[in-house]
């Protein structure tokens, strides 16, 4: 992804997240400084937390947890790493890791999109309510528990028990899958579902990285969706 | 033979072991397989306020006149961190329930009857509605393990956000709302399919522990400015270290929730083996209060089994900031009122008992998604008997407050209760009655 130059800079090294959060909440629609830069991170937590606007936000260097929780319309650009729960109940907006993230990437998130172009670590995805995630690398163990709705695609592989108890997210892996969750199974990659993570990828801009055939399809075989004592055992 | 020969027969004796109760389980447990789920709290006898007195005024402490002279009830929430910390009128706020376990008719008339005498509500698992949010003057907003209709709008709306790490019905256990209660609003809401059991899930899918909550919290803050309270609660089990937890964590508000506080539907060896009663939790949870300092500055609410004023002072001369009820706003709206027993015969059960809250068919229109039971319950005067019921219990409180001397109810102190029993006594850390014996020793 390119970024334009931003028109100002927020250094944490000098302010505190505080003082970051409070100005970028304040943004609204049609301000006249949609880009910013945040300098030295150094791993700070729930940088640009709660953000409601269509600005932009480029974060040089590693954040810690949370980075863009509940975020609503922004696009925050992370040069580095990410600590847990990135992007965590995101509404819309775009999150791009450049480097790896913790677990719980996109956790409950409702919608827009998350990129990560290295790896990330468990339960990315978990409890995700619309979100479409894309990890370019492989993802850790229990990822898309209890997943929604949205997507989760993946260019490497996935930890073992992926889509354990999940709902009605779409799970697309390139790579190997360590084991399944319980309820989760292997689904056949129609057309439709090719189309569909064609155009995942393309929102993403990642159309064309990688085949499209190589991709397996996940998801639920609503087996658990009413309780029963003879499931008793899946669980 | 006659009479002289009869051989007189002893009465068919029950077990106290195998009693008609457990024996009827057992029968159902081997027809079906399945565990038993229901809603409420432990039904079970267990040492409660019941085994609590007041000694109220005497020589050596002078009463206030019960109609002349002031006595206070308002608290504040919040203040150890908040920007916008929430005043409550009265000592008594509704506990957490759901729009989805509750019919929208129910969650307006809680907001009416709580605004009505200036408390506060709160949400529950599946996110705020409307309804609620429009008749509520004060709005606690839930943060659950499922987040559920979690988004930061609704956040910024509420008045307060409570972190849910447990409640008292099923300390460690998640939830499960069956398929008939999953209309398609409330699917909608929870992003679900229709018709299917939705599960709750135990933890906190972006944090584990109390040093990831303290982030959590921050986060929280970060994102509503640090304008909101934020309470932390939790079910009674470890109050000591709990609330001790909870406190480092960054937590304003303490919600320590007993076994009686009710679900809206959970395995029924969970509500009645998991946790501990109210009354043996306050006073740890005080304790630990007291100890780092904080006791006052951060509030503490307690719920499970509060039925009555004395139920509320007792709970407050223990150490409390404010009672919540679930259970008895309840039945204040209607639920199991005996005008439908003819209904809940039907439904195999009786009024007063019903607690099938689960499967959605409450004649009283409060438990239910079903439309034409909905439409049973009057939001108007429903929250018209709630505000009655709150104001009963705040004037109950006060009638008690005023005999021992206090200008306030949160003068209200251990030194005002004696026990009934050894074992109200341990768990409350006020003597038996007519000794000076407190029996055990404290937690922490």
């Amino acid at each position: 992804m390119t970024t334009e130059a931003p028109a100002k800079t927020f250094d944490l090294a000098t302010s505190s997240v505080r003082e970051l959060n409070q100005f970028l909440h304040r943004v609204k629609e049609g301000a006249n400084l949609p880009r910013w830069r945040v300098l030295n991170p150094r791993g700070v937590h729930a940088i640009a937390a709660g953000v409601d606007a269509d600005v932009t936000i480029e974060i040089d260097g590693d954040v810690g947890y949370y980075c863009a929780g509940m975020n609503k319309q922004a696009t925050v650009i992370v040069n580095g790493n990410a600590g847990l729960g990135l992007g965590e109940n995101m509404m819309s907006g775009l999150i791009y890791v450049k480097g790896d993230v913790s677990q719980a990437a996109g956790a409950t998130a409702h919608g827009g999109a998350i990129v990560i172009e290295g790896n990330a670590s468990g339960r990315c995805g978990i409890s995700m309510k619309g979100v479409d995630i894309l990890v370019k690398g492989s993802i850790g163990p229990m990822s898309a528990f209890m997943a929604q709705a949205g997507t989760l695609t993946v260019f490497g592989d996935a930890g073992e028990a992926l889509g354990d108890s999940i709902y009605e997210a779409k799970l697309y892996v390139r790579g190997s899958v360590k084991s399944l969750g319980a309820d989760c199974i292997e689904k056949p990659m129609e057309d439709i579902h090719r189309a569909e993570l064609y155009e995942r990828l393309k929102l993403a801009g990642a159309a064309g990285e990688v085949d499209i055939g190589d991709f397996r399809r996940y998801g639920s075989a609503r087996a658990l969706y009413h309780f029963h004592v003879d499931n008793a055992g899946a669980y | 033979m006659n009479d002289q020969t009869r051989v007189p027969r002893t009465l068919p004796r029950f077990s106290a072991t195998f009693d008609p109760q457990t024996t009827s389980e057992i029968r159902r447990a081997a027809a079906t397989g399945i565990y038993d789920i229901r809603g409420g709290g432990a039904k079970r006898k267990v040492p409660h306020f019941d085994d609590l007195l007041f000694l109220g005024a005497s020589m050596s402490r002078y009463p206030l006149e019960g109609y002349r002279e002031k006595c206070g009830t308002s608290v504040v929430l919040g203040a150890r961190f908040a920007r916008k910390p929430i005043e409550l009128k009265i000592p008594v706020t509704i506990a957490g329930m759901s729009f989805g376990s509750l019919s929208a008719q129910a969650k307006e008339a809680l907001g009416r009857g709580a605004s009505a005498v200036g408390t506060s509500t709160t949400t529950g698992d599946g996110g705020m509605t409307q309804e609620e949010r429009g008749h509520s003057s004060i709005l606690v907003y839930q943060y659950l393990p499922s987040r559920y209709g979690m988004n930061p709008d609704d956040l910024r709306r509420a008045d307060a956000i409570e972190v849910v790490v447990g409640q008292g019905a099923k300390p460690g256990g998640g939830g499960m709302l069956l398929g008939q209660k999953i209309s398609k609003r409330v699917a909608a809401m929870r992003t679900l399919p229709e018709g299917i059991d939705q599960r709750s899930s135990c933890r906190h899918p972006d944090w584990t522990g109390p040093d990831d909550l303290e982030i959590k919290i921050e986060e929280l803050r970060e994102i509503t400015d640090w304008e909101k309270p934020i309470y932390v609660k939790v079910g009674a089990s470890r109050p000591y270290y709990d609330t001790a937890l909870a406190v480092k964590a960054g937590a304003d508000v303490i919600v320590l929730d007993g076994m009686q506080g009710g679900t809206a539907a959970t395995q029924e060896v969970f509500i009645e083996h998991v946790g501990i009663p109210i009354l043996a939790a306050i006073r740890p949870a005080v304790r630990a209060l007291q100890d780092l300092g904080m006791h006052r500055k951060v509030q503490l609410i307690v719920s499970g089994g509060i039925r009555n004023g004395a139920d509320v002072a007792k709970a407050l001369a223990l150490g409390a900031d404010v009672a919540s009820i679930g259970t008895a706003a309840l039945i204040a709206l209607g639920d199991n009122d005996p005008r439908f027993e003819a209904e809940y015969q039907a439904l195999g059960t009786t009024a007063g008992a019903y607690d099938d809250w689960h499967e959605g068919r409450d004649p009283a229109g409060i438990t239910t998604q079903d439309p034409e039971l909905a439409k049973r319950l009057d939001p108007v005067a429903a929250g018209r008997r709630l505000a009655n019921y709150l104001s009963v219990l705040t004037l109950e409180a006060q009638t008690i407050a005023r005999a021992c001397g206090k200008s306030h109810v949160h003068n209200l102190e251990p030194e005002d209760l004696v026990a009934l029993t050894v074992e109200a006594a341990a768990m409350a850390g006020v003597p038996l009655a007519g000794t000076s014996w407190i029996p055990g020793s404290p937690v922490g």
